[in-house]
């Protein structure tokens, strides 16, 4: 036996998956509705990828959950809608204008699409009784998110409270839940952003075209360059140019910035994300760059 | 999120991976050196680094904090310390890292605890200047306890005793000593600096005496893939699948993820605790059959029978299967403020079993600094560690902890809050 040892490796990519599907599996068996919430990112795309994985050739035994901003990007809808078709799994749009119009959340003109999808996304998850949603974070991502669990409890009015998280050990997760309480599930809590790139590279998958370098009329906001468009209108001394950019998250259109970049295919683009000299989310997200603790601010308020 | 990986660079050997955990009493230099592996790694961005040197010249420091890297959740940043589990990310080209940052504090044995349950290897600092600690010792024993089975004690701030040789050389023996009391099956002893960088990736100059493997050096090489049990078959069932779908009408796979040995088609195998036998017809990962399947892969196994598995039900060889047990001796730690005391009904989460669990004897808690047990005490409390006997509702299909950490684990969950309380390791 001992010298077959040598042999029995896995790559640490093939380990994060094995880990990643085995979540799944555990969600799926022990939760009554779960849930795959679906940024249109290419990590949603990554936790796609795994759930299809998970149940083949059974389809993925639950939906995908879209909070529709108004203000997505066309090519991140296109793409949403070949995986799911492809998938034939059923998907439910949560759309911010209609809770808007509803009353569920307050537009005051003042506060961000980003942060009125809190509200959207508590809402579609309570009206359709949701007890498990998959979120695509990180915990490489940001500081905050270091600490998260794996499976991070929400009480009933959604909120996260990181000072009193259930100690997470080996591969147990405890799924418990009491009436109205719901659980965020965070399959790649261990991959790190070069893990998303090296995936999508070997599996071959689609994402959204824009990830890739492109042509775009674009403006300088902030010290970051926002698309062109009439849902963002420009700001006295803001110049539109055309230049050659990729996006390296994909959310709101009026405050996901983009970097000037030739990368037109995924080795070149981890070449480019290696050296790269911001994290993701300095560099384009216009919603975390107001304080340090932002993103703590809206995880404690139920923010994915 | 550092130098580029052999996966994407084309190269023959694919990276690897080792999940280490960090172990030392508050200032020793923990997050020091954290941040220190990171930097040197290159895993740290521009704004990140600018960020930290904007909080170091505001707090007055001549030097760049990297402490401060590996600053946590705001209500910890303005306490100035850390209270829960983080993990964190490096790689180098052959090896990504993850870290399991247990932090020193009040609820440290849980923490670690936690932290440890993943790791291939564990990290105790101490700081030479105060030697070995009582601190240090429950460190490794806590190490020992949940098996893990590479240690590295980092002697930090050699900068501070002129790098001498002879502090190193008494730290190394004294804990040298003591480890033959514990389960280290690999103890290396790193004499650093984590401020100064002395061999945390680059040799020290100032340590001519000391001929081992730098930090990093011996984090990439240390070989993890023979820790992992690949005799016994253990293939705890997760959830079934049935597509029920015209192109795969008759398909019923068992998917899992292996916990000891290897899976091939064609093995006689029997499902517990039913125990009824039948013979592996195919192993799935995904759209691909494969020749066999090991421990941590998770894949779907299709049997020859149409026997009744559903999940919570094992596959295992034969003639090596784990005897189904209701009574249940292992080590507890105890994860809350109530105390766990004899008579208490819990839920029991065991691989993919549940059930309920009743503690009928508490034999003895043990002292994590000195090893005594103390059979008087009748109760475990918050951080505290025992050994005790539990009945369940239904049989466990479990292992000794010492020979697989999967088979052999579990948690207790609160009934009521829904909360885990504790954390258990099987004897035998
Ligand atoms: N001289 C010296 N100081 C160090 C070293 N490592 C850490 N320190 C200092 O010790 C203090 C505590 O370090 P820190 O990393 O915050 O400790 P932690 O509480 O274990 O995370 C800080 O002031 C560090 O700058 C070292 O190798 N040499």
């Amino acid at each position: 036996m001992t010298q077959t040892h040598a042999d029995y490796r896995m790559s640490q990519l093939d380990q994060l998956e094995a880990e990643s599907i085995h979540i799944f599996r555990e969600v799926a068996a022990e939760f009554e509705k779960p849930v795959l919430m679906f940024s249109g990112g290419k990590d949603s795309i990554v936790m796609l990828r795994l759930a299809e994985k998970a149940f083949f050739p059974a389809k993925i035994p639950f939906p995908v959950l879209q909070v529709d901003t108004g203000l997505d990007f066309p090519e991140v809808l296109s793409t949403r809608d070949n995986w799911v078709n492809r998938l034939g799994v059923k998907l439910v749009v949560a759309s911010i204008d209609e809770a808007i119009a509803n009353g569920v959340v307050v537009d005051d003109g003042k506060t961000s699409r980003n942060r009125l999808q809190i509200g959207t996304l508590l809402n579609a998850i309570e009206e359709n009784g949701f007890t498990a949603a998959f979120g695509g974070g990180r915990r490489d991502e940001e500081k905050a998110r270091a600490k998260e669990r794996v499976y991070s409890h929400r009480d009933d009015f959604g909120q996260w409270d990181p000072k009193n998280q259930r100690p997470e050990l080996w591969s147990l997760y405890n799924g418990r839940l009491h009436e109205g309480e719901h659980m965020r599930i965070f399959p790649i809590s261990n991959w790190t952003e070069l893990d998303i790139w090296d995936y999508i590279g070997r599996e071959g998958i689609e994402i959204p075209n824009i990830y890739f370098s492109h042509q775009r009329r674009v403006f300088e906001r902030d010290g970051m360059l926002m698309s062109e468009t009439p849902l963002n209108p420009t700001r006295e001394g803001e110049v539109v140019e055309e230049r050659t950019v990729r996006f390296r998250t994909c959310g709101d259109i009026t405050l996901t910035g983009c970097v000037e970049s030739t990368a037109s295919n995924i080795p070149e683009i981890i070449e480019e994300v290696a050296a790269a000299r911001l994290t993701e989310r300095g560099a384009t997200r216009g919603d975390d760059r107001f304080s340090e603790a932002a993103m703590e601010d809206r995880k404690k308020e139920g923010y994915f | 999120m550092s130098t580029p990986t052999a996966e994407m660079t084309g190269e023959k050997k694919p990276m690897d991976l080792l999940r280490f955990a960090t172990a030392g009493s508050v200032d020793d230099g923990k997050s020091t050196l954290i941040g220190r592996l990171l930097y040197d790694s290159k895993s740290i961005f521009a704004d990140q680094l600018e960020a930290v040197e904007a909080t170091s010249s505001a707090k007055g420091h001549d030097y760049v904090d990297l402490s401060l890297l590996t600053d946590g959740l705001r209500s910890e940043r303005e306490q100035g310390i850390t209270i829960d589990v983080a993990y964190r990310y490096f790689a180098t080209p052959s090896r990504k890292f993850i870290i399991a940052d247990t932090p020193g504090h009040v609820q440290y044995t849980r923490n670690m605890v936690t932290g440890a349950s993943t790791a291939d290897l564990g990290l105790v600092l101490v700081d030479a200047r105060h030697g070995l600690t009582e601190q240090s010792r429950r460190h490794a024993v806590l190490l020992s306890l949940l098996r893990v089975p590479h240690l590295v004690l980092c002697v930090n701030k050699m900068d501070l005793v002129d790098y001498s040789e002879e502090i190193y050389e008494q730290i190394h023996a004294e804990f040298t000593q003591f480890a033959t009391k514990l389960n280290i099956p690999d103890l290396a002893v790193i004499p650093i600096s984590a401020l100064k960088g002395d061999n945390v990736v680059d040799r020290s100059e100032a340590m001519p005496w000391y001929s081992g493997p730098t930090l990093m050096h011996h984090l990439e090489h240390v070989h993890v893939a023979s820790d992992r049990d690949l005799v016994d078959v253990r293939f705890p069932v997760q959830y079934v699948v049935r597509p029920k779908s015209d192109e795969h009408h008759d398909y019923r796979g068992y998917a899992g993820q292996v916990a000891g040995g290897v899976l091939k088609p064609g093995d006689e195998v029997i499902v517990l605790p039913s125990g009824m036998t039948s013979k592996i017809q195919g192993i799935d990962l995904f759209d691909q059959e494969i020749d066999e399947a090991f421990p941590p892969m998770s894949v779907t196994v299709r049997l020859e029978d149409d026997v009744d598995v559903s999940r919570g039900d094992m596959i295992a060889r034969v003639k090596n299967a784990p005897e189904p047990s209701q009574d249940i001796d292992a080590m507890v730690c105890w994860m809350t403020n109530t105390p766990l005391k004899p008579r208490q009904k819990l839920a029991i989460k065991h691989t993919t079993r549940t059930g309920r669990a009743l503690v009928k004897d508490i034999q003895y808690r043990m002292d994590v600094n000195t090893l005594h047990r103390d059979q008087d005490t009748k109760e475990l409390g918050l951080n505290e560690i025992g050994r005790v006997q539990l009945r369940t509702t239904v049989p466990l299909l479990c292992d000794p902890y010492s020979k697989n950490r999967t088979t052999g684990s579990f948690i207790l969950i609160d009934e009521a809050t829904g909360v885990t309380v504790g954390a258990g390791m099987i004897n035998g």
